[in-house]
């Protein structure tokens, strides 16, 4: 075993890479988040003991209870409205030219190029009460007054639709790109029309796909504080608000971390949820 | 009893400007198994696609049983395809990839469920039913997607290259039992292929395509022993072609010239004069090698021998430069028959055995098309 690992030096090397990135970088801090979840407040070191559990029985409280609704809420529906635009743009998507594919992936992918903080302000700009939406409405004449777009919750559901939606798209992207022409084919040549054909052959085969694409829209949706912080106002949180205002404003870092491990499990149950989904519809070979 | 089932009429299709298929004519038979046999980019896939419905002609019609089928969709069209990567539906099972098509036509489960069960057992995979389509080997996969299209009863199955994914022997294994299937159902079969070795020993018919055009359509004999022009000349079989020219004519014979020597031969159905270039095809197993020191046919000396079993296959080098093969068949009363590399010989053949074709002016291709 040992001659082995002289043969093999630089496998060996990577793997040894991988697994102490892993363990600092991953493990360590999860191990850190849950300790401090388990701790007690203090106003000076921030951490002191004894154990305990108050933490997670404060998150049960009737106001964070609503916000995590709220927040799961906003969440759902930036989901299904990426899903609903994201899920025809990536059918045509894979349609198009070879050609124009490329050069619409890349126009797709430019906006990553700016801090998604700023994009978020720019959100801001084109929906404020003197905002390009407002004023060109108005210089139109469709509207007298200005409407009240911004610090609604339909601003922060823009705000994530449109940060997110390249996280829905290009895994859906994938999936229709490896659909084989062939069995839809195959599917009307057994006498399915269109409506048959999408329910039972192709929406099974982009599952994956979707799911894939919930789990990267809905996730962020959660924690995503600065778009609630910048487009919401004060009644439009997300549980990455909470979190954030424990450990910088409150300065309750293991109320803060409780509320972490929370939305750390709805993510491990979301990824569970998905291995399952695939294993159900199998190991597709070619 | 031989009817026509499925016609096309002037069939054209073209794509970005390239013409694929030029105004195609041709009938499918009830009961026959048609192979359509070309080259790659031949159009042949293209006639497949339009009979399936899954592309439109440009121009004509096809006509199924009497009944205009050329706007039908896919789905509307009473015949079923077998895709060349056999196209299984991977999430659902042998069962349920094979009643697909019978639960789109609503049928009642006890009906699926018998005519389903009766369909796998004739493909040899009853045991096979709950399995998921990457359980399978590509043979089985094969036979599931045969499964699925015939149980639909279709009055004529189109298959897509079906076996070019098989390796030889599950390939030889796969034709006989193709054939065997079209027998027992009694359809109409009309089988893609490139291979015109697979086209010969399977078809009824085979229509042979190229450029969008058919060049020839016949019995795989009439292919082989009668081509009608070079392409298929040289696509079906070996050939060996010898440029001659015609120096003068009688009522039934022709006087030519062959590699130098004059010979007479039988008057071909095309119009000839003196003067004409001709080509005189010979296949393999025409081919005399006589003894050097004959007197008849052309020298040459033997620059390859492979031992095929029943039969030696030989090359022999003309002083021309051209290269004949010869496939001869063992001898019983000469156990020592067999040529040395460089040996001289003479290349002959049995008068009456050659055809004769125009020359169309167009050189020899290389080897295998």
């Amino acid at each position: 075993m040992f001659g082995q690992a002289f043969r093999q030096p630089f496998k060996n090397a990577v793997l040894l890479l991988v697994w102490v990135w892993l363990l600092a970088l991953v493990l360590v801090p999860n191990v850190l988040v849950v300790g401090t979840s388990l701790l007690t407040r203090d106003p000076v070191d921030f951490l002191t003991l004894p154990f305990t559990l108050e933490n997670y029985q404060r998150l049960m409280d009737p106001l964070y209870v609503q916000v995590f609704l709220h927040s799961l809420y906003m969440a759902a529906v930036t989901t299904v409205l990426c899903l609903l635009i994201g899920y025809p743009f990536a059918w045509a998507l894979a349609g198009v030219d070879k050609r124009w594919q490329t050069l619409l992936i890349f126009l797709l992918i430019v906006p990553f190029w700016t801090n998604s903080l700023v994009r978020t302000y720019a959100i801001k700009m084109l929906l404020a009460g003197n905002g390009l939406i407002n004023s060109g409405l108005q210089s139109l004449g469709v509207i007298d007054q200005p409407l009240e777009l911004l610090y609604t919750e339909t601003a922060v559901i823009i705000g994530l639709v449109y940060l997110l939606l390249p996280f829905m798209i290009l895994p859906l992207y994938a999936v229709f790109e490896d659909l084989k022409k062939e069995l839809v084919m195959a599917s009307h040549d057994l006498g399915a029309g269109r409506l048959p054909t999408f329910l039972h052959v192709i929406v099974p085969l982009t599952l994956p796909g979707v799911i894939a694409g919930v789990l990267l829209v809905f996730l962020p949706a959660m924690g995503m504080f600065y778009v609630a912080d910048v487009l919401g106002g004060a009644r439009n949180l997300l549980v990455g608000n909470v979190i954030k205002n424990q450990f910088l404003d409150a300065r309750d870092w293991p109320f803060g971390a409780a509320a972490s491990v929370l939305l750390t499990l709805a993510m491990a149950f979301l990824l569970l949820a998905h291995r399952f989904s695939r294993r159900r519809l199998g190991e597709e070979g070619a | 009893m031989t009817k026509t089932l499925l016609s096309i009429r002037g069939v054209a299709k073209a794509y970005q400007g390239r013409t694929v298929l030029d105004a195609l004519d041709l009938d499918i038979l009830d009961g026959e198994f048609l192979t359509l046999l070309g080259p790659s980019g031949c159009g042949k896939t293209t006639l497949l696609r339009l009979l399936g419905g899954f592309e439109q002609p440009d121009q004509g019609e096809i006509t199924l049983a009497g009944e205009s089928i050329t706007a039908l969709p896919p789905e509307r069209r009473p015949l079923n395809t077998v895709f060349q990567h056999y196209a299984l539906f991977p999430h659902m099972t042998v069962f349920d990839n094979v009643a697909y098509g019978l639960r789109m036509e609503k049928r009642p489960r006890d009906e699926i469920r018998q005519r389903v069960t009766e369909v796998l057992t004739l493909v040899q995979l009853q045991d096979f039913a709950t399995r998921k389509p990457h359980q399978l080997s590509g043979g089985q996969q094969q036979r599931v997607a045969i499964a699925r299209a015939v149980v639909k009863r279709p009055r004529l199955l189109l298959l897509d290259e079906p076996l070019s994914a098989l390796d030889y022997k599950l390939r030889r294994s796969m034709q006989i039992e193709l054939k065997r299937l079209q027998r027992e159902l009694g359809i109409a079969f009309v089988f893609v292929t490139h291979d015109q070795e697979e086209a010969l020993s399977m078809s009824d018919r085979v229509v042979v395509l190229k450029d969008g055009v058919i060049q020839q359509m016949g019995t795989p004999r009439e292919l082989y022993e009668r081509p009608a022009n070079l392409f298929t000349a040289r696509f079906i079989g070996e050939a060996n072609l010898f440029p001659g020219r015609v120096t003068g004519l009688e009522a039934h014979h022709l006087m030519v010239e062959v590699l130098g020597l004059p010979r007479r031969l039988r008057r071909p159905a095309f119009a000839v004069s003196a003067g004409d270039a001709i080509q005189v095809l010979l296949r393999p197993e025409d081919i005399r090698v006589l003894e050097p020191s004959r007197d008849a046919g052309i020298p040459g000396v033997v620059i390859e021998r492979n031992y095929k079993g029943s039969t030696l296959d030989s090359l022999i080098e003309l002083e021309s430069g051209q290269q004949v093969l010869a496939s001869e068949f063992f001898d019983e009363d000469d156990p020592t028959f067999d040529y040395s590399l460089g040996e001289r010989v003479r290349v002959s053949w049995v008068d009456g055995w050659e055809w004769v074709l125009p020359d169309d002016g167009k050189p020899v291709p290389e080897e295998g098309a």
